[in-house]
């Protein structure tokens, strides 16, 4: 369903991600893990149209996105990093804004977004304006969205940062059940092991732009020797921490958390 | 189509869902046309210019309209980081169709806070005339409509050009600072363009507001810059904004199709 062969992204001098090669089938749940900085969402953000690959080669459901970008947009769903809600407008006016933009028909629309505004337990709030809503019911709100258009692939981009036990746990159960219903294709990044422990069905560790490793949880534990996840994670990537530097992005990201409190 | 559509339907609910901004926001130029209209009203009298308050509210109604216009296509600066503007980038539409429909809302919603500017005016005693004298010109709404719709679009178009290239807070002050307080002061909104020594003439023709600003007053109470008589000035000043319209739509649906995030 994904193929990626020698992706690589350079800005400037940096080197992001460096010839990285992998698949992920059709169905499957595919975690990528790494510290900070590791270029997760940079590939991410290449594999969905947002940043140009400065070599390699990306195919989703056999369409090279940079040249049938159209087709192959309309294959997948993202929830990004940051939320990408519009806040001014209620929840059934962004799953419908997203199903007009996708090309969903009416009647069709109108179904599908009662089905998910159920599923994701957000249907007696759809009038709501998004605003008002909690930073759990946001992400559930944003994974609806990216499960109408029916895609092929869901691309999760440290969905769960910030939630509660209750609301991640939730989550994955909901992106789980999709998953075998709808035979969706999961591609998702996080830093906590357990989840990917949890719902992934391959996990890919990746450090320094590069994958050090992929493989399931059990073949990644056999491989260094260690019982966990996560000691199979630091035994792989290190334990030396990655500061990053702040650029204004993360100036604003500041920001805009002091903004939602003082609300 | 369906895209167009629905980016343009987004700005205006968030228009007339926040009541609020939209009385705010008429505050400023509310607050120039009376502080500055009636103060220096008997000063404008004296030197044989007239009532200043006829001269002063076409140039207050461009400032609702260019400030409301051009604060809409900022907006994505926002929107680009921590909103919704990721999501219209990767979805199966092309980004020609995002970026008119959020500009055309945006210029809409200006539109709409021009012509509740226009009323303030009449309530603060501005009254559409033929020029000296000969009475009310009632026929001349519609025709300042026209210019108020000009230059929402001409700056709605430059805003989204801006805010597609802008990555930060910094670069928005800049902005702020450097181009949009300047278009409007060099605009004649606040004073007539006429007499001023000719290096002021020449950095004030190269305003884009200018033009629509003339236009309104032109239409509005008959004064206007160039004589070459109301017809051509006329046709001048409309031409000019539908070309620079032209020019910035083409312009942001460019650099909006540039963006990478």
């Amino acid at each position: 369903m994904i193929q990626v062969e020698n992706l690589t992204k350079t800005f400037d001098q940096f080197t992001a991600v460096k010839d990285i090669t992998f698949q992920v089938e059709a169905g499957e749940i595919f975690a990528f893990l790494g510290p900070n900085g590791a270029g997760k969402t940079t590939t991410i953000k290449m594999l969905t149209t947002l940043l140009r690959p400065t070599t390699g080669r990306i195919h989703l459901d056999g369409f090279d996105p940079w040249v049938k970008q159209r087709e192959a947009r309309q294959r997948f769903g993202i929830v990004f990093q940051d939320p990408s809600l519009d806040g001014e407008q209620t929840a059934y006016e962004n799953m419908e804004l997203h199903g007009v933009l996708y090309h969903i028909p009416r009647k069709v629309r109108e179904e599908r977004i009662e089905q998910l505004l159920q599923l994701f337990e957000l249907w007696e709030r759809r009038k709501d304006l998004v605003k008002t809503f909690s930073g759990g019911m946001k992400r559930r709100l944003e994974i609806a969205r990216g499960f109408l258009h029916t895609p092929k692939i869901l691309f999760l981009d440290e969905p769960t940062l910030g939630l509660d036990p209750q609301s991640r746990n939730q989550l994955w159960t909901h992106v789980k059940a999709l998953n075998e219903k709808e035979r969706t294709t999961v591609f998702l990044t996080t830093h906590y092991m357990d989840e990917a422990d949890r719902v992934a069905h391959r996990i890919a560790i990746m450090d320094h732009g590069a994958i050090v490793a992929m493989g399931t949880s059990a073949e990644l534990k056999a491989k260094t020797n260690t019982d966990s996840l996560e000691a199979a994670f630091l035994a792989l990537t290190g334990e030396s921490l990655r500061d990053e530097g702040a650029n204004s992005a993360d100036a604003m990201r500041r920001f805009a958390q002091m903004w939602q409190q003082k609300r | 189509m369906g895209a167009i559509y629905i980016m343009w339907l987004r700005e205006l609910k968030r228009y007339f869902r926040s009541k609020a901004q939209i009385i705010v926001s008429l505050g400023q130029p509310t607050l120039y046309l009376l502080a500055l209209g009636f103060g220096f009203g008997p000063v404008f009298a004296k030197a044989g210019a007239g009532n200043y308050i006829q001269f002063m509210a076409p140039g207050v109604i461009g400032m609702t309209v260019l400030f409301s216009s051009i604060f809409s296509g900022m907006a994505m600066l926002w929107d680009r980081q921590f909103g919704f503007l990721k999501e219209t980038l990767v979805a199966p539409v092309p980004r020609l169709h995002i970026i008119l429909g959020r500009t055309l809302g945006g210029a809409t919603v200006a539109s709409l806070q021009g012509f509740l500017m226009l009323i303030v005016c009449l309530i603060a005693g501005f009254r559409p005339t033929h020029g000296m004298g000969g009475g009310y010109n009632w026929l001349a709404l519609p025709l300042a409509a026209v210019f108020v719709v000009m230059i929402a679009i001409v700056f709605a178009a430059l805003g989204s050009s801006i805010g597609s290239t802008i990555k930060d807070m910094q670069g928005f002050q800049m902005l702020m600072n450097f181009l949009v307080m300047p278009l409007f002061f060099l605009s004649g909104a606040l004073y007539p363009l006429s007499n001023l020594g000719p290096v002021m003439t020449w950095i004030t023709r190269a305003d884009p507001l200018a033009y629509g600003i003339d236009g309104l007053r032109g239409v509005l109470i008959g004064a206007w810059q160039f004589k070459f008589g109301a017809q051509f000035s006329f046709m001048l000043d409309f031409g000019l904004l539908a070309a620079l319209a032209a020019v910035f739509l083409g312009t942001s649906a460019w650099l909006f199709s540039r963006i990478e995030v």
